[in-house]
């Protein structure tokens, strides 16, 4: 098991000019902590929409990587979407899935995955030509390279630790999030 | 009761032009039988990326991404996924992202089917009151100057837009 913030620095390190989109709750929290940039699309809601919103994006910027980093709590509640990522097959994509088999925000109750649940194994059954699950910073550096530069789409899951690390509140309106990332990604073309 | 129903191969060549003319480049849909022959076209269209999707939230979630990419995007969908889209429409409504819509409605005129009364009805209220604009398309004429004028709100002006085809226009379905 990780920490969640040592992993999601691990992940942003290696990140380059790859476009983010985070799931609500820790997640959003972690890389908001981590490393702000107008790349980032925050979610404070919309819980089961990461990861199809990330394929959208995708599928708009096919030259640009896009990465989802969301947690299991959030993708549980859009399992179809696995189903219309694996369909679509954008090759410019990668999910990560902080799991910490935890609803953090609520309480801390077990989610499915810590009932058995292999989010992996259902990504891989949904066509996704890349899933691993990773539990120590070795595997997770291992697979860095294939999250950014393999032929997606590509979903990693990091076991870490159900811990809640310092809160630092990131943006909260979000026409000021989507336009800044729209500005930083269209330049002019943004607002025209 | 008689038809008032027209053939679908000639109003979805409207709806279709429409939405290249409005530069659409993403089409998710969940599909319906009143939108068969659009889907169709989409699909033969190599300018528009088609997205099957497993349940109308997905696609609103979906062409918030695309518009952040710089893409316009269309919903698909019968009224029956209407209550699958309430929670995701928040995104909407917080971020002002421009979604376009187009729904076929369902237990609305001569509907046989009687599971589909309750959320073809409940419909245009549930849009609306997930701050959705809704537009009511009743015949032949309003489906290209209807479409487009949706479009021009929705990714001019930065709002939500459904369109409403009507179950008269499309025809009802037989189930004898």
């Amino acid at each position: 098991m990780l920490d969640r913030r040592d992993a999601v620095s691990a992940i942003l390190r290696a990140r380059g000019s790859a476009l983010l989109v985070t799931g609500l709750g820790s997640p959003t929290w972690d890389v908001a902590a981590t490393a702000d940039s107008p790349c980032n699309f925050y979610l404070w809601g919309a819980m089961g929409g990461a990861a199809v919103l990330g394929l959208g994006l995708a599928l708009a910027q096919p030259s640009r990587r896009v990465l989802v980093l969301t947690g299991d709590g959030e993708l549980l509640m859009g399992l179809g979407g696995l189903a219309t990522i694996g369909a679509a097959r954008p090759s410019n994509l990668s999910v990560v899935v902080l799991d910490n088999e935890r609803y953090g925000e609520t309480g801390m109750q077990a989610s499915h995955t810590a009932r058995g649940v292999d989010l992996a194994a259902m990504a891989r059954a949904a066509g996704f030509p890349a899933a691993s699950t990773v539990t120590t910073a070795e595997e997770l550096d291992r697979a860095l390279p294939a999250l950014y530069g393999g032929a997606g789409p590509v979903l990693l899951v990091v076991k870490v630790l159900a811990n809640q690390p310092p809160l630092r509140v990131p943006l909260r309106d979000g026409t000021h999030i989507k336009n800044r990332f729209r500005e930083a990604l269209l330049g002019p073309k943004a607002f025209g | 009761m008689p038809d008032d129903s027209l053939d679908q191969s000639v109003w979805s060549q409207d709806i279709y032009q429409a939405l290249k003319e409005a530069q659409i480049g993403q089409v998710a849909y969940v599909p319906d039988a009143g939108h068969k022959d659009l889907i169709e076209r989409c699909h033969a269209d190599a300018g528009m990326r088609t997205v099957s999707l497993t349940t109308e939230e997905e696609g609103v979630a979906l062409l918030a991404g695309a518009w952040l990419g710089g893409v316009r995007g269309v919903l698909l969908m019968q009224s029956s996924g209407v209550g699958n889209c309430v929670n995701m429409l928040s995104l909407v409504e917080e971020c002002r992202f421009p979604l376009l819509m187009i729904v076929t409605m369902r237990g609305q005129w001569g509907e046989t089917n009687p599971w589909q009364v309750p959320m073809g009805q409940a419909a245009p209220v549930v849009l609306a009151t997930c701050g959705v604009i809704v537009q009511h398309l009743e015949a032949a004429g309003d489906l290209a100057p209807g479409v487009a004028a949706a479009a021009q709100m929705a990714f001019v002006s930065n709002r939500a837009v459904a369109l409403l085809v009507g179950q008269r226009f499309i025809g009802a379905k037989k189930f004898d």
